[in-house]
């Protein structure tokens, strides 16, 4: 299904009427509408999606912030997967995370705020509004795909737990049990997984913390039950099933930045102008176009430079990469 | 030794089944399939194979020895030949479809990336290896055939160099490949003769 569309829309105009229109022409037009039924549908309909499983979500709106272009099926975002936890190989996660049992979950909450403790996964999501977010994803290896997560402002949810004027990081830790996640019993990176923000980048309306996708519970191989997305920033460091927040005074350091400092760094965003050491991050391959897809120039910032690009003035993005 | 000659076609037809195997799952024939990127698993399994006729190629001097299996040698130049063959088809896949024979892209990324211009770097040399390869180019060469085919040596720590630096961070992989060589190598060094 190809969706012609102009070159460039404005972030403002995403939702516009049209694309609301068209958006519930196609699935008419495809026999979906009762799916319509079903808020956020991205492009590519629940009919064609193959393999697509899952426990739906109730109550999803759809997001102003949203991408118009088209998402990747089902089938690429769930078989092509980083998540060393369960194997190096792209298409292992696919395989060695499919009796993860995600539930029961709780996240540890500590450092700089008023209310740490343990949290069950489902106070943390629970009468909170889920929304679907269709955005751009781009991997430090110079792939990309457009995803629609489903989840909740990162904001709303650091909000409940009250940092105080400490706190000026977060740090992220995904689960570390070597008998769930067997691709931590090679010491591959250094378990657990630690990724961080700043408190600007957490706050920031763009960043999510997913807990689904195309409108069901999110997979195992792609960090349920919950992740961060961070769109503008490249893929690891939207960290996967995270176990614990922690409040920080200090810039936390990251699983890359500890494993190959020269390589990766603690900002990690997408920035066309600043090659990895060893390859160019100019262009990207979208994936699911085929063997004969062209790449394509990668944006600033992903795309997202008009929201985000105001986090970073002043600073030297060729020295904080 | 006309026993082993007609095992040759059939050595032929078995080197070419890594081809056959990708072509087919290239056209998604018989449920097979590259993935869900297929540019990369393509050109990443050409250079895997290409590597693993590389180093058959240099198994076969050592294997011979250790078995006494003479007839092993009349297959070198043709692993030789398939290991080009796959390393080829690795860059040309690399031009064509990662690159979109972009020349501009391409020079770019071999001066730019080291591990590319190792890779590079070995391939080129395998060109006039290659073109020597005939029993006629053996005879004019005369005893400098031999170390001109020394350079084999040189083409497989390129290539097994340019497979360990390409990868992100699990080196597991290019490391057997790179321990398998270094046996290889280690097992032609011959030890001086005592007095």
């Amino acid at each position: 299904m190809l969706i012609k569309r102009p070159a460039d829309i404005e972030p403002s105009e995403i939702t516009s009427e049209s694309v609301y229109q068209r958006r519930r022409t196609l699935l008419k037009m495809s026999g979906l509408a009762t799916a319509g039924a079903i808020a956020g549908i991205p492009l590519l309909s629940l009919a064609e999606q193959e393999g697509i499983s899952g426990r739906e979500l109730q109550g999803v709106i759809e997001s102003p912030l949203s991408t118009a272009e088209p998402a990747n099926s089902w089938q690429d975002i769930t078989t092509y997967n980083n998540y060393y936890e369960f194997g190096t190989g792209k298409a292992d996660p696919a395989r060695n995370a499919r009796d993860f049992e995600p539930r029961p979950w709780s996240v540890v909450v500590k450092g700089e705020c008023d209310k740490p403790g343990r949290y069950d996964f489902e106070d943390l999501v629970d009468n909170q509004q889920l929304e679907e977010r269709v955005y751009r994803f781009r991997c430090v290896e110079a792939w990309s795909m457009v995803i629609p997560w489903v989840g909740i402002p990162l904001a709303s949810i650091i909000g409940r737990l009250q940092p105080n004027s400490n706190a000026k990081f977060l740090r992220f830790r995904t689960l570390h049990d070597p008998e769930r996640m067997p691709g931590q019993r090679r010491r591959t990176l250094d378990w657990p997984y630690t990724e961080g923000l700043t408190m600007a980048e957490a706050m920031h309306p763009l960043t999510l913390m997913a807990v689904g996708l195309y409108g069901r519970e999110l997979p195992n191989q792609n960090g349920a039950p919950m992740r961060l997305v961070v769109p503008w920033k490249y893929g690891f460091k939207s960290i996967k099933a995270i176990a614990e927040i922690e409040f920080t005074r200090r810039r936390p350091r990251s699983s890359w930045e500890q494993a190959i400092p020269s390589e990766y760094g603690f900002y990690a965003n997408v920035n066309p102008e600043v090659d990895h050491p060893r390859w160019s991050q100019a262009r990207e391959r979208p994936i699911g176009f085929g063997l004969f897809a062209r790449k394509k120039p990668t944006l600033m910032f992903n795309g997202y430079a008009d929201q985000v690009a105001s986090l970073y003035s002043g600073l030297d993005l060729r020295k904080n990469f | 030794m006309s026993y082993v000659r007609p095992f040759k076609p059939l050595v032929f037809a078995v080197c070419l089944l890594p081809l056959v195997y990708l072509l087919l799952s290239a056209f998604e024939v018989a449920g097979l399939g590259l993935g869900t990127n297929p540019v990369e698993e393509l050109l990443h399994e050409l250079g895997r194979w290409g590597l693993k006729f590389l180093l058959l190629t240099l198994a076969v001097t050592p294997v011979r020895r250790w078995t006494g299996w003479s007839w092993l040698v009349r297959y070198r130049r043709m692993l030789g030949l398939f290991s080009f063959f796959y390393l080829l088809l690795h860059f040309l896949v690399y031009a064509v479809l990662d690159q979109g024979l972009d020349p501009g892209l391409i020079v770019e990324d071999i001066l730019k990336r080291p591990y590319i211009t190792l890779g590079m770097a070995g391939l080129l040399m395998m060109v006039p290896l290659a073109a020597t390869s005939t029993k006629a180019m053996m005879r004019k060469l005369g005893k400098r055939w031999k170390s001109l085919h020394r350079l084999v040596y040189v083409i497989a720590i390129l290539g097994v160099w340019h497979f360990y630096w390409q990868v992100k961070l699990d080196t597991l992989q290019p490391l057997v490949y790179a321990s398998i060589l270094a046996v290889l190598l280690i097992s032609r060094i011959r030890p001086r003769k005592r007095r």
